[in-house]
């Protein structure tokens, strides 16, 4: 093979490997129905919606969280409220919060406890009934709810 | 009465998004852990926070919820809440936080828009 070709082909190769789209995180079983549950028969889909949390968390019984949902805040056009969902703690409920368009901005931060490593699901809610989703994976090295 | 800390400018311009802070003094018992006994140590939960403006322009208003919160025992102790307002007018922000064992905590915050 001559060292052109062979330069040609590879280079190829290599593109092919990088344009693979890398696959979503799968959504526990757990949430899922919670998600449709809050839903209430609206569209879930999954965007809009921005869980911040660090990845990898030291301290499971403070785990600060902020939730910013992409929506222009008019009456028209505004977020009715935010769901939290986790997967493995006792209890599967963390918060839902109630907005208004008085906000002017579709965010919320608080402090949640993280019993093990787990998924997290923010649902937003509009006020046309249809719902958006981010789901995380978080680490937790020193768990919540289990020390004295 | 539990301590509360609540944070929002004192002035605002016409139309500025604001941040609003707040937290309260609480241990949010989960009701799943165990004293040293063995025994399970009973639940004593936040179980709602709400947060009403009061627009100081209009006669009577009895005031808009603008941001509300159900919580459950996966909230951190001493629960922080923050989120936005869309400053529009003065007015006076008034806080509750109601929970298990008749907890009731209420605050008044004004807020003047230039």
């Amino acid at each position: 093979m001559k060292r052109r070709v062979f330069l040609s082909s590879s280079a190829g190769l290599v593109a092919s490997v990088i344009v693979r789209p890398v696959a979503a995180l799968a959504q526990s079983d757990v949430l899922t129905p919670l998600v449709n549950a809050y839903a209430a028969g609206g569209v879930v889909r999954e965007g809009r919606v921005k869980f911040d949390i660090a990845p990898l968390v030291d301290n499971g019984n403070s785990v600060p969280i902020e939730i910013t949902v992409e929506s222009p805040m008019t009456p028209a056009q505004h977020v009715v409220g935010i769901a939290l969902f986790n997967e493995k703690n006792p209890q599967n409920q963390v918060a839902e919060f109630t907005l208004s368009p008085l906000a002017g901005r579709a965010r919320v931060a608080t402090r949640i406890r993280l019993a093990l490593s787990q998924q997290l699901v923010a649902v937003a809610k509009m006020n046309d009934g249809s719902c958006w989703t981010h789901t995380v994976e978080v680490l937790v090295t020193v768990a919540s709810c289990i020390e004295e | 009465m539990a301590r509360a800390l609540i944070t929002v400018p004192k002035t605002a311009r016409r139309g500025e998004i604001i941040e609003i802070r707040a937290l309260v003094q609480h241990p949010m018992e989960t009701g799943y852990r165990r004293s040293s006994e063995g025994d399970l140590l009973p639940r004593d939960l936040i179980r709602r926070f709400s947060c009403r403006f009061v627009d100081s322009g209009k006669a009577n208003d009895s005031g808009t919820i603008m941001f509300a919160a159900t919580l459950h025992a996966a909230i951190s102790a001493n629960p922080y809440l923050s989120f936005n307002l869309r400053a529009q007018s003065s007015g006076t922000l008034a806080f509750s936080w109601e929970g298990d064992n008749g907890f009731s905590q209420r605050e008044q915050v004004a807020l003047i828009v230039v």
